[in-house]
Order: structure tokens, then sequence, then C-alpha cells
């Protein structure tokens, strides 16, 4: 019997040892104790719903028509202890269930700064932890390591046992920031900042992508993420500066226009002021800054003056592109923002030209021929667009 | 299969009802149209709470209290209260099957409601020519769709009010005439009532803010 | 012609709008054109369109509308059916460098296509046609409250089917995913007609729906016969009751999200843009206000659909009818609170989230507790394996795993982990799957023979019930494997190769599936052919316990000769028990509604209108709107609406019946 029954899993086995159940055998802290909170109701639910399978297929079998041996009782309808049963046997379990929640959810918060680094370690609260920022673009990821002065394009790295804190923002349509080996996914959203502490406990190279579709380039959006040993990290740390390379915010509106599958870029210096431009929409000159805006807003609005000034406000819906009721965007020629005290450089804004509508999120319209028949069976993959 | 009988005399119990009286036309109308009008409430409800989300952003813009003049909507407000009183006598009269004068009410109402119409396009047109368009800013788009969509409301309410004059002239205040006005008058007070929500969180709590 | 002249007439219509560019399209175009001009000939031939118009088109019989209704849904089945196809077949072949045979413009519009078709023009025509067709017999009612909107509602929700199918032969179909969440559908990333055809076809349609939802309440209010109190109501009628309360409470917000979309990306305001102070997170969380409820929408007939037939072929009263209303109110009410469980991952702060996720498995307890009336209605019954009980069997088996994932992706860490996984996706589709789409096919084979008069054929139906669970489940379970893989949803191109045997398994599932809408297309003409065979005379093939099997298959056009009264919730099987002998003569006139083409009309112009709006034709969209208000308007000056059948028609009717009966005997 027993053979039998390890005869029977050998498929089982085999399917499970080809493959990567990254979910299930992470190498973060957080995504294991996540994995563990998945396990446990699991667990916990197959209590009620293996009985419950179980009594379905022999209430079946055993009240068949057939079966004339069986107990008929066709006006029994109703049975107060049974209903009791019932109700509290899945009340007691959501009752268990609840309570993991409500201690899973708080303890697992992605906003919450890490306690301990694995189980039994608590964090070294005299070493800092590692700060990346992170920035969903069309489509590929920034990450930038304001500590070291350098930004990666599609590369992320960290050091074992070191608390990652990741402030993440996005460019244009919202995505979803997640690598599965090392915690929880969190969304990356224009405009606003989410945010994420993790730790990698295990070296290696693991996958991480965008798990909310985000246009036609998202299959591609993917990154590798390293966890290196402190020796390592330093090494990419200083790969990543020799790479030469800079990161203004010039090149930044150069990268943020939307491509495709694209390969791994590392950058030696960054503005240091970049992320919080991106996260409050104003790297182009002459944009007002979320921040103000807010600022602003809070206390009670810019009035009248304010009306027509619009075109710094202007982000991804400048020219009202393919809208067809509403005005132009106007702009005020002399005002002055914080990134502009003279008001100077919005004289020099370079308002978009082409105000026909954009295919796509900034593409043009694929020209597709169907695949040659010798590239497909080849496995050659056709040049993208971009 | 035997021949039936007449139930009730056997003492069978009661299967089928050989005597029936079918439901008078218009049965169900007053509850489809109370449900109706909870569901056009909900429809309310999330611009109010676009509204809610979106009523400061002003996108460095005007704020209320650079835009709404409190006397004008003070007096579009009367307008719409007036009417609701009118259709009120309109219903009265009705009652007593007076149609002369309730179609005269009926007219009230509906020059009371183009007065409310006429009024919230000019104070529109008015905040259009200054730049403070919906486009402006997303306080500006939840304020022109939460007050424009009972503006639409209401142009619809005349609309109805019209055709209802017509038919009312036309076969007199019988039955389904009679419940027509009912399900209108529900509705115009209806719109009152979101009216009220309008004045009191878009244009008062506004300009307070 | 100059291009502004054009340009008026055609908007932003043109010749290159349409996808000559794509050969999987023009090759459907082909085949839809060459099928339709066979149908329409054939139509022609056979000069049916007079009776189809008369006896159909404008008939205002719920149970003609609720046939029309489950004809659309099986028809949009195969639509949708076919973008699964081509989703599984891409992401099978797109491995190791293959682009599959996709490109990315057209795969995401068909996993677009997928979810909208599915969910508003399978699942929800399939639910509502059951609940039209079947509510008024089980409560003893002629009709519903509201015939002339029940027609104009069905004919709204063909418009809106309508737009969503003319986009894919005109223009294109959104390529956002099924919710179209800003900014991605915004005017500034999604300029092109996608994302409206969408809006107008779901506005369309959801005008209809909730206007159904209203008639359906107030016909489960008010015409319920003598002595069905509340409490004695089926509980399928129940569960209509509850999923209408559930539509008219829901589908106004998805109106108004719309709506609000629209104006976004036609007017630029600013509820939704990045910029200007506008929230796109706003219309994530009201989209899913709508979207939660729906879910609960489609499974509570279901639900309602499993206790008919579980009590019905087990030859036994429902256990627990009291616990059984308890939950299915319970369920309504807790499906308004939970709709944040989609988006734990948008950073709402862990106190928000364990609240929803709490909630949400507050739910499972009704659940729960409905799955084991159900058990302990077969305990101590004399089970028939008809097909609508095999139907419920693989429910119960397969619906509990659904549940425990459903359970499992409230818990908010583990959904860190699983959300927008594949995990979701089998986690989804085993519910919907093995919820409302078993349920749906339990309902089509209970009541047909109601509905036509003779069963169904039970060698095809079991045929396609195999090849529908076998395939469900090979397609469904690898993905849930994949999903613990850390594999996401939506992806047109993979480059682990370990990950392809598993989407090569889903995709022999889903051909398995395939061959299960075959067998059951198959098992409707096996059926049609062999009729006389499959004949039912009696009215009540399954010896059946609810009101609408104690007229006869199919019932006449008043349903009742005679109002029916009730004195228990199994009120068939208590008359059949009680000695009830069907009345033969005393028969009156009875007054019933009739038929008109203003539903189908108006219908049609809104969607018009709807196809002006989506090309910018604005000549077009305003002389449908005003004719719309015209036709509208008219119709109200129509103050006769009804007529009496003659009392010597309902007597040959019932005459003949006796006669059948006679016969039968």
């Amino acid at each position: 019997m027993s053979r039998l029954k390890i005869l029977a899993l050998l498929p089982l086995a085999v399917a499970l040892s080809g493959c990567n159940y990254v979910v299930l055998a992470p190498a973060g802290d957080i995504a294991a104790q996540q994995r563990d909170l998945v396990i446990i109701s699991t667990v916990l639910m197959l209590l009620i719903v293996v009985p419950v399978m179980a009594l379905t297929v022999l209430f079946a079998w055993r009240y068949r028509q057939s079966n004339i041996s069986a107990r008929y009782e066709p006006e029994w309808d109703h049975s107060t202890s049974l209903e009791l049963v019932i109700w509290s046997a899945p009340l007691l379990i959501i009752i268990c269930l609840g309570a993991l929640t409500w201690m899973g959810t708080h303890l697992l918060d992605p906003y919450r700064t890490l306690g301990r680094i694995k189980a039994e370690h608590a964090v070294d609260q005299s070493k800092a932890p590692l700060e990346v920022d992170v920035v969903a673009l069309d489509w590929k990821w920034l990450f930038i390591y304001p500590d070291y002065g350098i930004a990666t394009v599609n590369d992320l790295a960290a050091p074992v046992d070191r608390p990652i804190n990741f402030r993440i923002t996005a460019s244009s349509v919202m995505n979803s920031f997640y690598i599965p080996a090392l915690a929880g996914q969190i969304y990356a959203m224009p405009g606003m900042e989410t945010k994420l502490h993790a730790v990698v406990n295990h070296t290696g190279t693991y996958r991480g992508f965008s798990a909310n579709y985000s246009g036609a380039g998202f299959s591609g959006m993917h990154f590798n993420f390293q966890g290196l040993d402190d020796k390592g990290f330093d090494a990419w740390i200083a790969s990543a500066k020799s790479a030469g390379g800079s990161l203004g915010r010039a090149e930044y509106l150069q990268l943020e226009k939307p491509s495709q599958n694209e390969p791994v870029h590392r950058y030696g210096t960054i503005d240091s002021d970049l992320y919080r431009l991106i996260l409050n929409m104003c790297v182009e000159t002459g944009k007002m800054c979320q921040s103000e805006m807010m600022a602003i807003d809070a206390k009670g609005g810019n009035g009248h003056e304010g009306l027509n000034n619009t075109l710094p406000l202007a982000y991804d819906k400048y020219a009202r592109r393919g809208t067809v009721f509403g005005p132009e965007p106007t702009f005020v020629a002399g005002t002055c923002t914080p990134d502009a005290p003279q008001g100077k450089t919005t004289a020099s804004i370079t308002a978009p030209v082409d105000t026909a509508p954009l295919l796509g999120a900034g593409l043009k319209r694929p020209t597709f021929a169907p695949l040659k028949s010798s590239s497909f069976f080849l496995g050659l993959r056709p040049k993208s667009d971009s | 299969m035997t021949v039936a009988v007449n139930p009730s005399q056997t003492g069978e119990p009661v299967f089928y009802l050989a005597d029936e009286h079918p439901h008078p036309e218009g049965y169900s109308t007053s509850l489809g149209f109370w449900i109706y009008l909870m569901s056009d409430c909900l429809i309310f409800a999330m611009l109010f709470a676009a509204f809610g989300v979106l009523g400061a952003n002003y996108a460095a813009g005007p704020a209320p209290k650079d835009l709404f003049e409190l006397p004008l909507v003070a007096v579009n407000t009367s307008m719409l209260l007036l009417s609701s009183i009118t259709y009120g006598f309109a219903m009265l009269t009705m009652q007593q099957n007076k149609t002369a004068q309730t179609q005269m009410w009926l007219a009230i109402t509906g020059l009371f409601g183009l007065a409310f119409i006429g009024i919230e396009l000019s104070e529109f047109t008015h905040m259009i020519y200054e730049g403070a368009t919906p486009q402006r800013s997303a306080f500006l788009s939840a304020f022109f769709t939460l007050v424009g969509t009972h503006g639409l409301h209401v142009s619809c309410g005349l609309i109805w009010l019209v055709t209802l004059m017509v038919q009312v002239w036309k076969f007199g205040l019988i039955e389904a005439n009679r419940r027509r006005l009912m399900c209108l008058s529900m509705f115009w007070h209806f719109l009152d009532v979101v009216w009220i929500g309008v004045f009191t969180f878009v244009y008062l709590l506004g300009v307070l803010r | 012609m100059s291009p502004d002249l054009l340009k008026l007439i055609f908007g932003r219509l043109s010749i290159d709008s349409l996808p000559l560019h794509e050969p999987i399209l023009v090759g459907t175009f082909v085949m839809v054109a060459l099928g339709g001009a066979a149908l329409l000939g054939g139509l022609t031939y056979f000069r049916l369109w007079g009776y189809l118009w008369r006896e159909w088109f404008t008939s205002v019989d719920h149970k003609r509308i609720g046939i029309m209704y489950m004809i659309l849904g099986i028809v949009m089945l195969l639509r949708g059916f076919a973008d699964a196809l081509m989703m599984r077949a891409q992401q099978a072949l797109a491995f190791g460098g293959s682009e599959g045979f996709l490109p990315s413009h057209h795969y995401d519009q068909v996993f677009t296509a997928h979810g909208v078709i599915m969910i508003f023009f399978v699942a929800m025509p399939l639910v509502t046609g059951l609940m039209n067709f079947v509510v008024p017999l089980q409560i003893g009612a002629r009709d519903v409250s509201f015939p002339f909107l029940n027609n104009f509602s069905f004919w709204m929700t063909v418009g809106g089917a309508v737009l969503v199918m003319a986009s894919l032969f005109i223009g294109e179909f959104a390529r956002t995913g099924w919710l179209a969440y800003p900014p991605l559908s915004n005017i500034g990333y999604s300029p092109d007609v996608g994302v409206d055809y969408y809006i107008w076809g779901l506005q369309v349609a959801g005008v209809g729906t909730t206007l159904s939802g209203i008639n359906l309440i107030c016909t489960i209010v008010k015409l319920r016969c003598p002595g069905m109190t509340m409490m004695k109501m089926p509980v399928f009628t129940w569960t209509a009751l509850c999923t209408n309360i559930l539509i008219v409470a829901s589908f106004p917000v998805l109106t108004v999200v719309l709506a609000l979309l629209t104006l976004d990306r036609y007017v630029g305001t600013n509820f939704f843009t990045n910029d200007f102070g506008g929230s796109p997170m706003m219309y994530v969380n009201l989209i899913w206000i709508w979207g939660h409820p729906e879910v609960y929408i489609l499974v509570l007939p279901a639900f309602g659909i499993f206790s008919e037939v579980t009590s019905t072929f087990s030859g036994k009263r429902l256990f627990g009818y009291t616990s059984m209303v308890y939950a299915t109110v319970v369920i309504t009410i807790l499906s308004y609170l939970v709709w944040l469980h989609h988006f734990f991952t948008m950073g709402s702060g862990a106190s928000v989230n364990s609240f929803f996720g709490i909630t949400t498995m507050i739910i499972s307890i009704p659940t729960g507790a409905k799955m084991f009336n159900w058990l302990f209605t077969m305990y101590r019954g004399r089970i028939r394996f008809e097909l609508p009980m095999l139907w419920t069997i693989a429910f119960m088996l397969t619906f509990v795993l659904g549940g425990m994932t459903g359970v499992l992706l409230a818990v908010p860490p583990a959904d860190f982990v699983l959300h927008n996984s594949l995990f979701l996706i089998a986690h989804f589709h085993n519910v919907i799957i093995g919820g409302v789409v078993f349920g749906a096919f339990a309902g089509i084979n209970y009541w047909f023979p109601k509905a036509f008069g003779f069963k169904l054929d039970p060698f095809w139906g079991k045929l396609s019930f195999w090849f529908w669970v076998t395939g469900f489940y090979l397609a469904f379970m690898p993905l849930y494997v994949l999903g613990l893989m850390g594999v996401t949803r939506r992806l047109r191109v993979f480059d682990d190769p370990s990950l392809q045997i598993w989407f090569v398994i889903a995709a022999i599932g889903a051909g398995l599936v395939f061959l299960g809408i075959l067998s059951m297309l198959m098992q409707f003409a096996v059926s049609f052919l062999k009729r006389e065979q499959l004949k039912d005379v009696t009215g009540d093939p399954w010896d059946a316990r609810t009101l609408e099997w104690a007229t006869s298959s199919p019932p006449p056009d008043y349903n009742f000769a005679f109002t029916p009264v009730v004195h228990d919730n199994d009120a068939w099987w208590d008359m059949k028990k009680r000695g009830y002998h069907r009345p033969l003569t005393g028969f009156k006139p009875i007054h019933m509604p009739s038929s008109t083409g203003t539903g189908v009309i108006l219908a049609g112009l809104a969607t018009a209108m709807g196809f002006g709006l989506i090309w910018y034709i604005w000549w077009l969209a305003a002389v449908s709107f005003i004719a719309m208000l015209a036709v509208g308007i008219g119709h109200t000056f129509n103050y006769h609406r009804d007529f009496d059948i003659p009392a010597d028609d309902v007597i040959r009717a019932e005459d003949a019946r006796t006669k059948l009966l006679a016969g039968a005997k």
C-alpha cells in the first residue's frame, strides 16, 4: 500500500524537482514569513475542505438511487444541532484565520521597518539599511542608490542580511514591483510613493518584474535581483561607478520614453535630486512639482491668478492629446517656481510640438509581419519596435 | 383523471384561485420607481464621493471661495424649492380632479425649473469664461460633473413635465396620467433633496473650506 | 471629398481602422461573414423574419426573453472562448525566444476582450436569462412587473454585445485588462477607440442590466401568488431577489465610474489623471465597489440553481431552508464590505487591509453553511444522477477548492505574494467556472424540458460534462502551480523554458473544454432531432418540487390558467402529495401585455449612438439621441399596452394539455 502511494507521488515529485517554486521557497525573510502564512492558512482551511469533499463523494455514492438499503427520509429538513455545527465549524476556523490575518498583516506590512533579518536574528540597529529608489518606467525599471550615487536600469543588487528600504514610484502608468524571492509586491504609481521593507538572506540571482499589466512592453519588463555578500556588493557598486554614464534630468527624460526589452544600463553618477523630481512629476524644467502644487492647494489654491497657468502642471495630459473638447493648456511666461526662481527657464519650455494622438503608450502602431516559420521554430526573437 | 370540483366546497386545500382579479395596471409602478430613484441616488452618492475625494485638489488654481457666488446660488436654490412647492400644489389640485389648475401649477413648476437651469447655466458660462473650466483641476471636474448631472436630471424632468402636460391636455387626468404625475412628483422632490446636499456640501462647505 | 468633410461624416473612422493587416482577424471576419450570410439567407429563404420579429424580438413574454438571453450568452461564450484558446495557445508557444503568434497589440486586446465578454456578455446573460425564465413561473406570476422594460433591457444587453463584437472588425478593442485601470485607459495612454468601445459597450449593456434588476425585484416583491410569503419562496427566487438587489445597488456605481472615465477621455476632465489633482486610485476603488458585488451577482443565482437541483434529484426537502435564506442575505450584505481585497497591494496600510481581509473571510462562513446544507440535503436522499445533479456534484467538489484559494488570497500577506499571479487567475476561474458556469449548465439541463417540452440528450450531455470537468482541472490546476512559481498574469512571452510544460498542459485542458462546448452544441442539435423520443408531456419530468413544474412544458403564454395558491415552500411537491387536481373548467379571459417593437428600436438607436460616440461621428450620435428621445416619448403616448387572451383560447390550450396528459397515462 505505502509503496503504491510512493509510486503515485512519483510524477508529482518529478514535477516538483524540475521547477522553481519560488513563492514556496523564497530567499528573503519577509517572503518566507508570507510563505508560512500561505501554508498555515491552507492547512487550516483543509481542516474543513477535506471533510466536505469526502462527505460529498460519500453521500453521493451512499445515497444513490440504486442503493435501496440506504435510509431515505424525504421530509427530514432540519436539525438544530447540525445547523449549529455547520455554522460554527467555519466560524471557528475563520476566527483562527482572522487572528492570524490581523497579526500577519501588521507584522508583514510593507511599510513597517524590519525588526529582524531572519528568524532569531534581530536587525543590527547600528548599521544603516540600504536605500533604493525604484521607478517603474515604460517598460523597464530604474533603480537609484542614493547613498552610493549610482543608478541602474533593469539591474538590482543588495547585500545579504542587510535590510533594504525601497521607495517606489512610477513615471506613467500603474505597475507592481515584485521580486517573489525577496518579498511581496507593492504597486508603483505615478506621482505617488509606496514603500517596501525587505531583506535577502541567501546569495543568488532572482527574478523581479512588474506584476501589474502596464501596456505593450509589459512582458519584457523584468530584471534580475542579485543577493550578494558584502564583498560582492561592493564590487557591484564599484563596477556601476566605473561604468561611467551620468543620469541627470535630461538623460532621464530620454530614458523615460517608452522602450521594450531594455538591456541593463548603469550610471556612475546621478543627479541627487532626481528621485524627488520624478516622484513629483517635475523632471522637465518649468513643471511645477506636485509637492508644491499640494502645498498651494492646502493653503486654498492660487485663486484667479493660477487659472491660466496650466502648462507647468501638465504632465502626461499635455496638449490634451486626442481629447475632443477642452482648451489647449496655457502658461504665464513669467511665473517663478522654485526650480526656476527668475522665471527664466519657462521661456525655454519644450512643450510637445506633436499634438497628434500617440498610439499605445508612445509607440507607433506595430507593423506586424507574420513570423516567418523559420524564425518561429528556430526560436529567434524578432527585433523589438524600439 | 377525475373531474375537478370547486375546491372550496369539499374542504380540500385550495390550490388555485378560481375567481381571481388581475393586478390593477401600474400595480408595481410606484415600487419600481422608488427602486429606480434609489439607484439614481447611488449615482449621486458616487459623484458626491468623487467630489469628497477631489474637492480640495485645486491644482494651484482657484478654490470655491474664489468662484462661487453664494447669493446667486441661494436664488437658484429658492427657485428649485419653490418649484417643489408648486408641484405639491399641482398634486393637490390633481387629487381634486381640477385639470386646468393642475396644468397651471405644472406650468409654474416648469417655469421655476427653467429659471433654475437658466441660472445654473449662466453660472457655468461665467466660470468657464473666466477660465475655471472642468479641465482646470480635479476639483472643478468633480464640481461641474456633480452639479451638471443634477442639472441634467432637472432638464430631463422638464422634458418629462412638458410631455405629461401634453398628455394631461390630450387625455385628461386619467388613472395612468395620475400615476405618471405621481412618479414625476417623486422624481422632482428627489432632485430637490439632492440639491440640498449639493448646496450644503459643495457650495456652503466649499466656501467655508 | 475634402478631408474636413470626410471627418465630419466619418469622424475618426477611416479605411485604416479596418484591421486588414492582421491575417487572423481577416480570416475570422471571412468566416463570420460567411456564417452570417448563410444564417441570414436561411432565415430569408424559410421566411422566418416575420415570425422571429413578431414572436420573439418584440415579445414581452418573460419566457421568450429568458430564452433569448440564454442564446445570447451561448453565442458570446463561443467568442469569449475563442479568445481563451488564443491566449492559451500563445502562452504555450511563446517560449525560448519565440514570440508566439500574437503581437502584443493583438494579444492585449484578446485578454481584455476575454474578460469583458465572459463576465458581461456570457455569465450575465446566462444568469439573467435563467432568472427571467424561471422566477415568474416559480412565484406563480403571469409575467414580470414591467414586461416592456424587460424586452428593452434584453435588447440593450444585445446592443452592448454588438458594440463589443464590432470592435473585432472595425477598429480595435481596449488593451487595458478587463477593468481598464487608468492612467493606462486614459486618453494619454490609450488614445485609440479600444477603450471607447469598452466604455460604450458596457454603458449600453449596463442600462439594460440595471433596469432588468429593478424589474425582477418588483416582480418578486409584488407578484408572488397568494400564500407565498417571503419564507415560502423557493431558494432560487430568494437568490434571484438578492442578486437583483445587488444589481440595482452596484451597477449605478459602474455607470458613474465609466461616465467619469468617459469625461476624462472626451472632455479632458481630471478625475483619474496623474496631473491636475486627479486620482487613479479612486477609479480602482470605485470600480471594485461595483466589481465585487458583481461576483456575487453571478454566483448567487447559481447557488439557487444548485439548491433546487439538489433537493429535486435527492427527492428530499432542502436541508436548512431558513439558514440557506439567511446565508444568502448575509452574503448579499457582506459583498459590499470587501472590495478593497482586490488591491491590498496599493498601500492602504495594515489596519485597513486586515479589516477587508477579515470581512472577506467572514463571507466564507455563510458560503460554507450553504455547502453543508446541500450536503445534508443529499444525506438520506435518493439521488438520481441526471445531468443537473452531475453538474451540481462537480460544483461542490470544485467550488470548495476555489473558495479555499479565495480565502487564502484574502489573507493580505499571502495576497502580497499571489496578487495578480496565475494563482489568482486559477482561483477566480475556479469559482466562476466551478460555480457560475457549472450552475448555468445545471440550470440549462434542468429547465430545458420546461422551456421546450423535451429533455436534453443525456449521452452528449455527459460527454460535455466530462470534457468540461476534466478540461477545467487540466487547464487551471497548472495555473495554481505556476502562480506558486511566481508567474504573473497577462504575460505574452516567457524566458524560463521550465514553465512551458505547465502552459502546454493548460492548453490541452482548454482544448478539452472546447470539446465540451462542442458536445454541448451537439447535445442541443441531437436533442432537437430526437425531440419526439425525449418528449415530456407531464410538464414535470424530474418529479420536481417547485411551482414552475405545475404547468405544462412549454408553459402557455399565460403560465397558469388559474393563479396558484401556495401552502408550502415546496409548493408543487405539496400539491402532488395532497391530491391536487388540475382545474378543467371555469376558464376566464386572461389579461396579458402586448408585444412591442419599441424596445428593439430604442436599443438599436442606443447602439448607433454608442458607435457614433466611439468614432467621433457626432452627427450620428446626435441624431440617434434625438430619435431615442422621440421614440421614447412617443411610446408613452400609447396607453393600450395589454390585451385579453379570450377564454376560448385558454380552453383550447388547456384541453389540448388534458388530452396529452391522458395520453401519457
